[in-house]
């Protein structure tokens, strides 16, 4: 799962990127209005940090990614809405930061695999089902009568 | 075997050069073995015979199976044994390099260190690419072997086809073995000391979440070899659907206990109490989960009712064919780009190559004979048999959701030029939904009759637990402060779903209500209502943590008290602890409720000199209703610390939730009708012999 699987040559990678840990929001960045505060953590989760594995700067121990809250926070600090400061972001590091994809252009294709998927799987669910409410008893034997015994055997067990 | 030491110039060199990367702490034991290479010799040895081995197993009770010859399918089930026998010694020989600290093997040298604990030597063995490989194809043989001797009872040509095609897919794991991913290679100049395991995988929920993991995934393999057997026989019945389910079953067990433990590991290592990230190598192993689920519930109808067959059979390929990605999207750093276990282009191909082979084999025999599998049972719209359908189509079509969510970026990539990211926002928006559907008719489909149900009937039944299921859910919404309407949605189904486990039970009590007959169930029945019920507690426990989790970050001095939540946390001391093979900063952190001490809580920041590396660990007070999850952080230039404190209410549900729902699945496991199916058909034969 998440990062615990890493080659050890990749774990000097990783020391240098967490060559200054620093615990995810530090006390120091937490806005002193607490609605401004909420609102930039929200937005943070869904900001990814551009050098990590599928972290959020939200969760994320990166320097960037503290850079990043910073800005965002500052973003909101000087009157952007949550949609403005995310462009803002998105503007300058590209849509690869949005960890929630946007539904445009070949996207919607994503965004629509559930449903999609789920409505075909329903019809030809629902056309077995009919197919099966309605479908004669089979009485011919597809057994041997060796292997039916073999199977009552089995069956019968209990 | 005598190995040459380190000498020369270029050995004082990298002897120097370790000594000052891997200061070796007083009274360590000295870096020693090099008079074991015969065992290391012997287990690489091992592993080629166990190819070759393999192979024959794969030819032989295939063309004899065919050609009826019993001599030829006989071999199978010998080959079989030594082939587990050989591949068991080889892994042993590695596991005993890593014990003794055998730096002649460039494998122990990457992920292990002298001055390492003993269990972490141990799990060092699998905690590394080419050991957890060596690991998957034991697991292989190990099921294929436990095939071959509980399988006495299936029709011979049957037998012969599973073992061959499950040594079939053996042969393509020990050739990647041996020719990518070798762990007997040697090192020319062996250093003094080894270059230790990353940290992260020092710990003891991880050094068993890998075996289960591969327990469950490479279990799903003995379903795949019964499928595709079952094709290459173009029959299945209800024989075949009995024999199937206690091997889902079994890696259904171990796959939920190995994501188990890896989501608590996630909690309690990674410093702020997440339980579940959609992260690729996350989503690799919960796709085979998903779909074993759904297996596990379809050979139910194949088995009872005849009926489903050619969906089921295809289900098993999936299942493993999933098994197959996951291993790809691990192995290969496709989707993981920055830290992958093996990025390793060859690799990846390889097991692209395998998963190819597998999967689009199996596919193509699956549309050539699926034809032939004519269903049986008639049952009505309303029954217990639509109620399975819609499980399945509920698990199989969410765990496509997660697939298409999973290679997405790679999609876009390759084919829209877009670089994008697919995280947890998507997956929760668009997977959830699948399982709030699964939680609602759950307790309905699980009550109502086989062949034809009155859902009025189960409805009435079932109605008082509605009543109070909504009535908790009301009150969580009563009670939560505005947030997700997810948490009092959690609740409802949570209480649901146990409640409706329970009222299955009760109703088989009967009217006389004797509860002595519960213990006279069948053992599946119980597991049945265990596993929905724990499902039902998981669904609890990530409802209380979306509706109630509370966070407090800030900076304390030493001395200093504050309040989280109605609790006193005093910090009384901050100090530097020297453990085996790392440096800790120790927080000792006391917590209070009311003037009542709970618990002295040490939460630790390590440093780990050889790997660099650093970790958390974090303190946690676990109750029953809630958990206190504290964090220590750095030092502040005002001489104070950050301290990161989180109520987690409920977070223990999520994992008792899983457990019961493991432990539903060993209650059905050890029901008598599957014992009878796997083995425990000779000695009732013996004991027939004298009546008649």
């Amino acid at each position: 799962m998440r990062g615990r699987l890493r080659s050890s040559a990749l774990a000097g990678v990783l020391a240098a990127l967490m060559a200054l840990p620093a615990f995810a929001v530090q006390p120091d960045e937490v806005l002193d209005d607490p609605a401004l505060e909420a609102r930039a953590r929200q937005i943070s989760e869904g900001l990814r940090c551009l050098v990590c594995r599928n972290e959020s700067i939200d969760e994320s121990n990166a320097s960037l990614a503290r850079d990043l809250r910073l800005l965002v926070r500052e973003r909101l600090v000087e009157g952007d809405t949550n949609e403005e400061a995310v462009a803002y972001i998105v503007e300058r590091y590209g849509e690869y930061v949005l960890l929630n994809p946007q539904a445009d252009g070949w996207n919607w294709l994503l965004w629509a695999a559930g449903p999609l998927m789920l409505l075909t799987a329903a019809g030809l669910g629902a056309g077995y089902l009919r197919g099966r409410s309605k479908a004669a008893p089979q009485t011919e034997a597809a057994l041997s009568p060796e292997e039916e015994k073999r199977l009552k055997d089995l069956l019968d067990d209990v | 075997m005598p190995h040459s030491r380190i000498g020369g110039r270029r050995g004082a060199e990298t002897r120097d050069k370790l000594n000052r990367a891997a200061p070796r702490p007083i009274g360590a034991a000295p870096a020693h073995a090099y008079t074991d290479g015969m065992i290391t010799e012997l287990g690489h040895f091992a592993l080629i015979l166990a190819f070759l081995v393999a192979v024959v197993q794969m030819v032989v009770p295939l063309i004899g199976a065919h050609k009826r010859w019993p001599g030829w399918m006989a071999m199978a089930e010998p080959a079989a044994t030594t082939q587990f026998l050989l591949v068991g010694f080889s892994f042993a020989a590695l596991m005993y390099a890593f014990i003794t600290s055998d730096f002649s093997l460039s494998l122990v040298v990457q992920n292990s260190h002298s001055a390492k604990p003993m269990l972490y030597k141990i799990s060092g063995t699998w905690g590394n690419h080419e050991g957890s490989m060596l690991l998957w194809v034991l697991i292989l043989a190990l099921f294929g072997a436990m095939a071959a001797w509980f399988g006495s009872n299936l029709p011979e040509t049957l037998r012969a086809r599973v073992l061959a095609v499950q040594a079939a897919v053996a042969v393509a794991f020990y050739a990647f073995i041996i020719w990518t991913s070798n762990p007997f290679t040697r090192m020319a100049v062996p250093p003094f000391d080894g270059q230790d395991l990353n940290p992260l995988l020092q710990d003891p929920g991880l050094a068993f979440h890998p075996p289960f993991l591969y327990l469950g995934y490479v279990g799903l393999s003995i379903c795949f070899s019964f499928a595709v057997a079952a094709l290459i026989e173009g029959r299945v019945d209800a024989a075949w659907g009995r024999w199937v389910r206690p091997w889902t079953l079994a890696a259904w067990v171990f796959l939920t206990i190995g994501i188990g433990l890896g989501s608590w590991w996630a909690y309690y290592e990674l410093g702020w109490g997440g339980f579940w990230f959609w992260d690729p190598v996350e989503n690799a192993s919960f796709m085979p989960w998903l779909f074993a689920a759904a297996l596990l519930h379809s050979a139910i109808v194949v088995e009872k009712r005849e009926a489903l067959k050619a969906w089921t059979i295809l289900l098993a390929i999936l299942a493993f064919g999933f098994s197959l990605i996951g291993t790809f999207i691990v192995r290969s750093g496709v989707l993981t780009s920055v830290h992958a276990f093996a990025n390793d282009p060859e690799r990846g191909v390889f097991i692209l190559m395998i998963l190819v082979f597998f999967t689009g084999g199996a596919l193509t025999l699956f549309a050539m004979r699926a034809h032939s599998m004519q269903a049986k049972g008639v049952f009505g719209v309303v029954s217990r048999e639509s109620a399975l359908v819609a499980n399945n189509i509920l698990l199989a079509v969410s765990s496509f959701v997660v697939f298409v969510g999973t290679v997405w970026p790679l999609v876009a990539e390759m084919l829209f030029d877009r670089k994008l990211s697919v995280g947890p926002p998507f997956f929760n928006a668009a997977f959830t939904p699948f399982m709030l559907i699964l939680g609602l008719i759950l307790p309905l489909g699980a009550m109502i009759s086989w062949k034809r149900g009155k859902l009025g009937r189960v409805a009435k039944t079932l109605l008082p637990v509605f009543v109070l299921a909504v009535a908790l859910g009301g009150l969580a919404w009563a009670m939560q402060t505005g947030r997700s309407l997810l948490g009092p949605v959690g609740v409802f189904l949570g209480a649901w779903l146990v409640g409706g486990a329970l009222t299955d039970l009760w109703t088989r009590t009967g009217r006389s209500r004797d509860l002595s007959r519960l213990a006279r169930l069948p053992r599946a029945d119980l597991g049945k209502s265990t596993a929905h019920a724990g499902l039902g507690i998981l669904f609890l426990g990530v409802a209380g943590l979306i509706a109630w989790e509370q966070e407090d970050i800030r900076v304390a001095q030493v001395g200093e008290s504050f309040e989280v939540a109605g609790f006193t946390l005093t910090l009384n001391d901050v100090r530097r602890v020297q453990g085996p093979n790392y440096v800790s900063t120790m927080g000792d952190i006391t917590l209070a409720l009311d003037g009542t001490v709970l618990a002295e809580l040490f939460p630790e920041k390590r440093n780990y000199p050889v790997a660099q590396m650093p970790t958390t660990e974090a303190a946690i007070d676990y109750r029953f209703m809630r958990d206190v999850y504290v964090v220590i952080g750095d030092r502040q230039e005002n001489g104070g610390w950050v301290v990161r404190t989180y109520i987690k209410p409920l977070a223990n549900w999520i994992w008792a939730g899983t457990l019961i729902m493991s432990l539903g699945g060993l209650l059905s496991l050890s029901d008598r009708r599957f014992r009878v199916a796997a083995g425990a058909r000779k000695s009732r034969d013996k004991a027939a012999v004298p009546a008649e």
